[in-house]
């Protein structure tokens, strides 16, 4: 497989910054980003969702999921990371 | 993107709001090539096998569990019916087994085993009887290791001995247990037609006619249809409702077949069956009562309770089926009273009795589950109450079982506290009109004629 594709959530409260940081720590883990949905559901509750190729890295899921949301620790934000497997056998037939 | 942001937040809110999950991973191992008539060696040969095909079991559950992010909270085993295994007519023989089987689960790390089961709907062996013998002592002194033991089928009728002999093997469980309020009988299951292929504990056991050994996965998430409902509001049909409830279940199955098909690759095994199951723990929210109260019952038990139950049942199969080529094992909505905050509330408030509990057991996937009795209750009362259950299995062609604690020294309005998973339960009133006559007669109530039924 060459192709190693993730599903990363963020939601919470929003803030100034919350993309770059999220971007900046995928960068820094070889993480590669494909497409990127932000939203403010509300008016106020920020969520973004994001898919990303993680090939070329050499963390595991939980090591990633684990550095997002430290990279927004002082933030109130829940970070989650899945594999689109999942996605793809839940919501396509 | 490949999917919406809705899909992708309906699918993480599933896990980690509405407690979507794998319930079980149970690895069944087949034991027929343990036998020997030297209990030690049979003993020896089948610890040996338990550690041998188990033992990446929990690496690799967490290493699934961790590459999927989907939560993954049991770990287990199912066996071989013992009684088909230990070809030795001596209870003493199935102590020893048994120890070494509940060790090997500790070494292993699974929190149940289950196959220390006999098949008597029609009759008993000698080596069933010392099976049988030995139930109380193995279940007080083991910790894992769960018993199950075939009463009734469709095509042999009800053993009613097999009955009255089990009653009385509850009590002196429960006895014998009473310090933990008689917690040995939560892991004794009576069955009528029951699946070889089951995940779930404690009724657990591997089949004849299972492969060499298999990865059969439990998948559970009451709380998210119960959200789903949530979101219909109150004013849609029963049709939209059962539709909602078959999405539901579609989307909670394919999580569920991910799992399982990595698992059996992970381990080198074949992916044996997917068990949708609506099994609740006491945690709130994580309630297949619940989902009766958001169709608009107050509670469960209220009149209404068998029909919506029906639908829940029969929406979940449905759901799972198109989901899955390999659904199985028992596959719909479990209703046990001690796991499920919203039975308890239920219970406490006197909305549900046992024959209210009776009659839903004949439209929902498995039957009188985790319900504690007083522990005064006769033999013939109990053996009266399990016949009743295996009846219902019987006369319509489908799993039934009984897990019922007769708690020592509780009576009504006490309660029952197993702790963990088995969580606790107010203890149930039990009919006071003798069936001493009928349960002593014994014998066996022939099959049910499978046509002309009206």
């Amino acid at each position: 497989m060459d192709r190693k594709h993730i599903i990363v959530t963020v939601i919470g409260q929003d803030e100034v910054g919350i993309v770059a940081r999220i971007a900046t720590t995928m960068a820094a883990s070889g993480i590669n980003i494909i497409d990127i949905n932000q939203t403010i559901l509300g008016g106020e509750i920020f969520a973004m969702t994001l898919l990303a190729d993680r090939i070329k890295s050499e963390l595991s899921l939980p090591e990633i999921t684990a550095k997002l949301q430290e990279s927004v620790a002082d933030m109130s934000l829940k970070v989650t990371v899945q594999d689109s497997e999942v996605f793809q056998y839940m919501h396509r037939v | 993107m490949k999917f919406t942001s809705e899909e992708i937040l309906e699918t993480v809110g599933m896990i980690a709001d509405d407690k979507l999950d794998i319930r079980t991973v149970t690895l069944g191992i087949s034991l027929f090539d343990c036998a020997d008539p030297d209990p030690m060696v049979c003993a020896i040969k089948i610890r040996d096998k338990i550690l041998t095909t188990a033992e990446k079991l929990s690496e690799k559950t967490d290493f699934v569990a961790n590459e999927y992010g989907l939560p993954i909270i049991n770990k287990r085993i199912s066996l071989t019916p013992l009684s088909l295994v230990v070809p030795v007519a001596d209870p003493a023989a199935f102590l020893k087994v048994a120890q070494a089987v509940d060790e090997a689960a500790a070494e292993i790390g699974v929190n149940f085993i289950g196959g220390y089961t006999a098949m008597i709907q029609k009759g008993e062996t000698a080596i069933d009887r010392a099976l049988i013998a030995a139930m109380p002592e193995v279940l007080s002194t083991t910790s894992c290791f769960c018993a199950s033991v075939v009463l009734a089928s469709t095509r042999a009728g009800i053993n009613m001995d097999g009955c009255y002999t089990m009653s009385r093997i509850m009590k002196e469980t429960a006895e014998r247990t009473a310090s933990q309020d008689g917690i040995g009988c939560a892991k004794l299951v009576l069955f009528a037609n029951p699946v070889e292929d089951n995940p779930f504990m404690a009724g657990a056991f591997y089949g004849p006619g299972e492969a060499e050994s298999a990865i059969l996965v439990g998948v559970s998430g009451p709380g998210a249809v119960r959200h789903a409902l949530e979101n219909l509001g109150p004013k849609a049909d029963l049709g939209q409702v059962a539709e909602a409830i078959k999405k539901s279940a579609f989307k909670i199955t394919r999580a569920g077949e991910l799992v399982g098909r990595e698992m059996a690759r992970q381990l080198g095994v074949s992916f044996g069956n997917l068990d949708l199951s609506l099994a609740p723990t006491p945690a709130e929210g994580d309630s297949v009562g619940q989902i009766l109260e958001t169709m608009g019952l107050a509670m469960p038990g209220a009149p209404g309770s068998t029909a919506a139950l029906m639908m829940l049942n029969d929406a979940v199969k449905k759901g799972g089926l198109f989901a899955s080529s390999s659904v199985g094992g028992l596959s719909g909505a479990f209703i046990p009273v001690s796991e499920d905050a919203s039975m308890i509330r239920a219970a406490r408030a006197g909305a549900i009795s046992l024959e209210k509990l009776e009659a839903m057991t004949s439209v929902c996937s498995v039957g009188l589950d985790m319900i504690a009795i007083p522990g005064t209750t006769s033999a013939e009362t109990l053996a009266a109450v399990i016949a009743d259950e295996m009846a219902i299995g019987c006369a319509n062609n489908k799993t039934t079982a009984v897990r019922i604690i007769p708690a020592p020294g509780k009576d009504v309005g006490d309660s029952v506290h197993f702790g963990g998973l088995l969580g606790e339960a107010p203890v149930m009133a039990v009919s006071r009109i003798s069936a001493d006559g009928f349960v002593r007669r014994g014998g066996r109530i022939p099959a049910p004629l499978r046509s002309l039924t009206n």
